[in-house]
């Protein structure tokens, strides 16, 4: 029962409630880095770090913390983890971090963490905190490579700067510049939308057909 | 002074907070479903993001140049508490201009359009006067993609629209299809 109810928390995040896709949270760092596939995993994984520490250490501090003060102690305690990620990039990967740049601080500011802390990590135990977190993101990592891959794929015809195409390839440029970031989101969340609505026609179906057999 | 026209300019069009950088999605989406809120959403924006250019200036100046290392979690400890503050005399002082735009302030605070300008404006080392432009041009441009995106949304309310597009993924396609169109802006300043 424990171990199933965890694995819940964690599948959640992954599918069924993913951040980026079905909560529409946390857009503004998954449009701007997500030029190419490598940024894309620097991003998701300085992301993963910082939700699943901060998420930890919320969680174990949930008695302690003043109800009147607890959104400024979760975004202290989240801009800690965050310059932890800002400074280990830096040193550990100083090519993508120049080019990731301000939005790295910028994870502050993400809805996606500040919402998990506020809405999970603050009401729940330990263990149970951590595994929402890991699936939260998990699914943004996936999300965020997702995108990353389609644009670096369409954009310039690679991934991970591996040329996929022969010399003859046109890329189309448009989709690793800024605007191309709000269409391949917009063409998956339709995607997304449109797999709902055939699930929900699926399930009205079923029930108009259980009722006609009664 | 034509360097502040450049800053300015550059913040409003060519470097469109929303459009070019992605920064203040969240309201940019969720709340340009009408044309007056958008706007009263902008003005307020823009209101918070010169109060926050004047802090991340005296902290810069004065407090961080010791600790640069703090830069971020005094930024958004400041912005938010200043922010705070403000909301609570604006209240008391002028309580027109609260309901105005008093809803939205505490909502600014955790906008990342705010912070993002405090960490822009650092980088590229602008002083005072450049900072005080910078906001006024970045939040000028936020209120005029979400006036923009505002008014495409309430006419596509009239439209006949398939309801599988309707939402979150037509706004995201109509926003791109607009920053394409402030793309054009990119050869606005080449020469200079």
């Amino acid at each position: 029962m424990k171990k199933n109810e965890s694995y819940e928390e964690f599948i959640k995040g992954i599918w069924r409630d993913n951040p980026v896709f079905v909560q529409v949270l946390g857009m503004c760092p998954m449009l701007a880095v997500t030029n190419s596939a490598i940024n894309a995993i620097a991003m998701g994984m300085a992301t993963f770090f910082v939700l699943v520490g901060s998420s930890f250490l919320v969680s174990s501090f949930r008695n302690v913390i003043p109800k009147q003060v607890r959104i400024s102690c979760f975004i202290i305690i989240i801009a800690t983890f965050v310059t932890i990620a800002d400074y280990t990039l830096l040193a550990l990967v100083p090519k993508v971090h120049k080019e990731l740049g301000a939005f790295i601080p910028l994870i502050v500011a993400n809805c996606l963490i500040l919402g998990r802390q506020e809405a999970f990590a603050s009401r729940y135990p330990t263990k149970l905190a951590v595994m929402d977190a890991l699936g939260m993101a998990g699914g943004f990592l996936l999300a965020l490579f997702s995108l990353g891959a389609v644009r670096e794929i369409l954009g310039d015809g690679a991934l991970f700067g591996v040329k996929l195409f022969g010399e003859n390839f046109e890329p189309w440029v448009i989709m690793i510049l800024p605007p191309g970031g709000f269409l391949t989101l917009g063409v998956i969340l339709l995607f997304f939308n449109w797999f709902k609505f055939k699930k929900d026609e699926f399930l009205e179906d079923v029930a108009a057909a259980e009722r006609g057999s009664d | 002074m034509d360097n502040l026209l450049w800053v300015f300019i550059s913040a409003l069009l060519v470097n469109n907070f929303v459009l070019t950088y992605f920064l203040g999605l969240c309201p940019f989406l969720g709340v340009s479903s009408s044309l007056e809120t958008s706007a009263r959403l902008g003005l307020a924006t823009t209101f918070v993001m010169l109060v926050t250019a004047v802090c991340a200036w005296i902290l810069n100046t004065y407090v961080l140049i010791h600790a640069p290392y703090l830069r971020l979690i005094c930024f958004i400890v400041v912005i938010a508490s200043t922010v705070q503050f403000i909301e609570m005399l604006i209240k008391k002082l002028s309580p027109a201009l609260f309901r105005a735009m008093g809803i939205f302030l505490p909502l600014i605070t955790t906008n990342c359009a705010i912070l993002g300008l405090a960490i822009f404006a650092t980088n590229r080392g602008y002083g005072f006067w450049e900072g005080i432009v910078y906001a006024l041009g970045a939040g000028a441009g936020f209120t005029l993609a979400m006036v923009l995106l505002a008014g495409l949304r309430e006419e596509s309310e009239l439209s006949n629209i398939p309801a599988l597009i309707k939402g979150t993924a037509m706004n995201l396609i109509i926003a791109g299809i607009l920053s394409m169109a402030f793309m054009g802006f990119a050869g606005l300043f080449s020469t200079t």
